[in-house]
């Protein structure tokens, strides 16, 4: 037995290195877009005074509550509709939290193609597989309420 | 003399969650559940719940790192059941709670090759579909029936935490078919032993099929699923405790992942909770990894038990309150 046997494999150093790039880049912009918010350096649409009115309601009443007092569209600002908002200091910072919560599915898009080269088919398709599921869930269209 | 300090530590965050539980957050915590908003407060306050969390997810992040449990099995219940926050936001953060820990311990332990990409693969496909249809459930269901559900599970958590036990290397005589199949095994050196241990899994079709429940549930109650993933991992399919507990963690950041997207595009997402919750917890795990050399484990694990077996009660006499029934 080698020393390398205990080495990890070329695609798992691949997914941890795209991984740890996703988690600093959204980790260091939580930061910045929080303190931007917190700082009032960006306004929020929702005034920092009046969340704590919100976060103790359901959802659906808080989606209603925010649309009627302060964004009067149509429908409620659900699924990827926060990218409208992006000008505002709260809703910014949703950007780092979409990049945390869809880094792994970079991940599994790069590892992919190696694991389909090296003949690692079952493997290979398990990560376009993953990649399905979660663009799925992160693509909105599953839509639950109360 | 840091041991003193971790003890400290402890007793400090007991303290702290005892006085949150006899304030009069804690009265409007319960009225959470009869619908009754929190009052807003005046523009020079408005810093004050989020640095309540920074403290709260601080301690709660030392006490998770040296009781060896996920930051999220801590943070929907205590502050689900503490806080005047509504389930369905709590729920929200605590999956991007897990989920940011889990991200941050990553790579670190896909590169020392202590968490087993090809091992989690499989696990993880079902763990995160599961997640994405217990979220779905968690957000269709009244909040009165969650709560209830979430008590329950805490208090299974309390179970499985007093009764389970872990082998650092399990006996696996051969790999089934499946594992074979996707070349599911590995090696590891181990340190202390300092010789290379060849690993390989069993049972994976039961394996796979108890992911089913331990997804639906980590998506229904925002939870991570660290404390179900490991025993399932190390003693029904064979996996060393290290490569099991590290490749949990792993697994944490895909199955958490799908979930908290359905929480996202729901709306679940209040930066002014996420935020200070998530730099509470990672600054108090970094502060837990470098007390864990000195810390007493039994001291903190028995910590863990109780607080969650406190707000697992208390999951369920909010549940039941709301239904009219009076539990205390």
């Amino acid at each position: 037995m080698t020393q390398n046997n205990t080495q990890a494999t070329k695609e798992q150093v691949l997914y941890a290195d795209v991984l740890e790039k996703g988690m600093y880049a959204g980790l260091l912009l939580m930061v910045i877009t929080f303190a931007l918010y917190v700082l009032r350096v960006i306004p929020p649409i929702v005034p920092r005074s009046e969340i704590s009115t919100y976060w103790s309601m359901p959802v659906h009443d808080y989606l209603v509550a925010i649309n009627t007092n302060f964004l009067h569209w149509e429908t409620l600002p659900t699924g990827w509709s926060w990218v409208k908002l992006l000008g505002y200091g709260d809703f910014l910072n949703f950007m780092p939290i979409a990049i945390l919560s869809g880094v792994t599915i970079v991940c599994y898009s790069i590892i992919a193609p190696g694991l389909f080269a090296r003949g690692d088919k079952a493997m290979g398709i398990m990560a376009i597989a993953e990649v399905l599921i979660l663009s799925l869930a992160a693509s909105g269209l599953l839509s639950v309420g109360h | 003399m840091q041991g003193n300090i971790m003890e400290k530590a402890g007793m400090l965050f007991a303290s702290l969650m005892c006085a949150i539980m006899l304030s009069p957050a804690w009265a409007l915590a319960t009225e959470v559940t009869e619908m009754a908003p929190v009052p807003a407060v005046g523009e020079a306050d408005w810093w004050k719940w989020p640095l309540i969390l920074l403290i709260v997810t601080f301690f709660m992040g030392i006490v998770a790192v040296l009781g060896g449990v996920g930051g999220g099995v801590l943070f929907v219940p205590i502050i689900g059941g503490f806080f005047p926050f509504h389930l369905d936001f709590v729920r929200g953060a605590g999956l991007l709670v897990a989920l940011c820990v889990a991200l941050a311990a990553g790579p670190g332990l896909l590169k020392a090759n202590l968490a087993s990409l090809r091992l989690a693969m499989p696990v993880a496909l079902i763990a995160s579909t599961m997640a994405i249809v217990g979220a779905m459930v968690g957000l269709a269901l009244p909040t009165h029936i969650v709560q209830l559900s979430l008590g329950g599970t805490i208090l299974g958590i309390v179970a499985i935490m007093l009764t389970a036990k872990k082998s650092t290397v399990p006996d696996v005589p051969h790999a089934d078919a499946l594992s074979s199949a996707l070349r599911i095994t590995g090696v590891f050196y181990e340190p202390t032993s300092k010789e290379e241990i060849n690993w390989k899994v069993h049972r994976t079709i039961p394996g796979l099929f108890t992911f089913i429940i331990i997804g639906f549930m980590a998506g229904m109650f925002g939870l991570g699923a660290g404390w179900a993933n490991v025993p399932v991992l190390n003693l029904m399919m064979g996996a060393p405790l290290k490569i099991s507990v590290a490749t949990s963690k792993f697994l944490l950041s895909i199955t958490d992942t799908s979930a908290a997207w359905i929480y996202l595009n729901k709306g679940c997402v209040i930066p002014m909770m996420v935020v200070p919750s998530l730099i509470g917890i990672m600054l108090g795990s970094f502060v837990g990894v470098r007390l864990l050399k000195v810390a007493k484990p039994t001291f903190i694990r028995w910590m863990v038990i109780v607080i969650l077996l406190f707000a697992g009660l208390k999951a369920v006499q909010k549940g039941l309150s709301t239904m009219g029934i009076s539990l205390f």
